[in-house]
């Protein structure tokens, strides 16, 4: 097994990510990538006791990440690599450790525009995830695993934000 | 009915606190005690700024929240950093708001202490009988 889901969601650890896509995909493990919490001892703790007993949480900067992500890729149980923006996980993109995005939660912000309910994009991050596709990386929005993953293209025409 | 102004904040999924909150007044006539916070689609800085914007505004420093890794749990524990009056109660139950709901003349922060273990004890699974 190895990362099953790759998730953008500035929310990062919460329950839509810990028990919605954790408990059907059996998730072993969470890689969260977030300069801001790997540096700080009591972010990673608070996100350390969000999670149920049995799941691993491993906090990395972006730039441990070359080396890091190489010893998830051959864990056997299932993970979730999670970033709170666009710009890391097009990073992490870039290293090549990303097979598919999805787009999990970017919420309202003053710079941004809305295009569904739980997807507010700018238009950096927006050319930041056409990007990602033309590398060949497909990026669909999906906040939990029952509702239908919505293509990147069909997210930014707008027709679904409300 | 009590005349007080709100005296703990109550916060979670969907209509989670709505609804607790609802059943209190429906029980008691006391919902009035409880101001319930929904975050819809809101970033998790913008649940932090109005539970903080809530908690200022009626001068509660209870918080009681449904899921111990939910949104509003973790925005509750950013704030409490720095707030040593307050108190978090997560994974709240309707026995444990009733509790609290009774508890008028006990300070706010030791009444939801006591609101936490009686809402832990009221949990019981019942086995069916032949």
């Amino acid at each position: 097994m190895t990362l099953v889901l790759c998730r953008i969601d500035d929310r990062l650890i919460h329950g839509q990510v810990v028990l919605g896509w954790g408990q059907p995909l059996d998730v072993g493990f969470i890689v969260l990538v977030d300069d801001a919490v790997a540096g700080s001892d009591w972010e990673r703790e608070l996100y350390q006791m969000a999670v149920p007993p049995g799941t691993e949480v491993h906090f990395h900067s972006v730039s441990e990440c070359p080396g890091a992500l190489e010893r998830y890729r051959t864990d056997p149980r299932p993970g979730i690599l999670l970033t709170a923006d666009v710009a890391t996980m097009r990073a992490l993109v870039e290293m090549g450790v990303v097979p598919a995005v999805n787009v999990g939660g970017l919420h309202h912000r003053a710079d941004r525009t809305q295009r569904l309910r739980y997807v507010f994009l700018s238009p950096d991050e927006e050319r930041a995830l056409r990007e990602i596709e033309a590398r060949g990386v497909p990026v669909t929005a999906q906040d939990l695993p029952s509702a239908r993953p919505v293509p990147l293209e069909e997210v930014l025409t707008g027709e679904h934000a409300s | 009915m009590t005349n007080s102004g709100p005296r703990a904040i109550v916060a979670g999924h969907g209509d989670f606190a709505a609804g607790l909150v609802s059943a209190v007044e429906v029980i008691t006539g006391r919902g009035g005690l409880f101001h319930a916070v929904a975050v819809p689609e809101l970033s998790a800085a913008d649940i932090e700024a109005l539970l903080r914007e809530t908690m200022e505004r009626t001068g509660a420093r209870v918080l009681f929240t449904d899921l111990q890794a939910g949104s509003c749990t973790m925005a509750a524990r950013r704030i409490l950093r720095g707030m040593p009056d307050a108190v978090l109660v997560s994974g709240v139950n309707l026995p444990a708001l009733l509790d609290f709901a009774f508890a008028e003349s006990k300070p706010a922060p030791t009444a939801a202490r006591h609101a936490a273990e009686r809402g832990r004890a009221a949990i019981t699974a019942v086995e069916g009988t032949p």
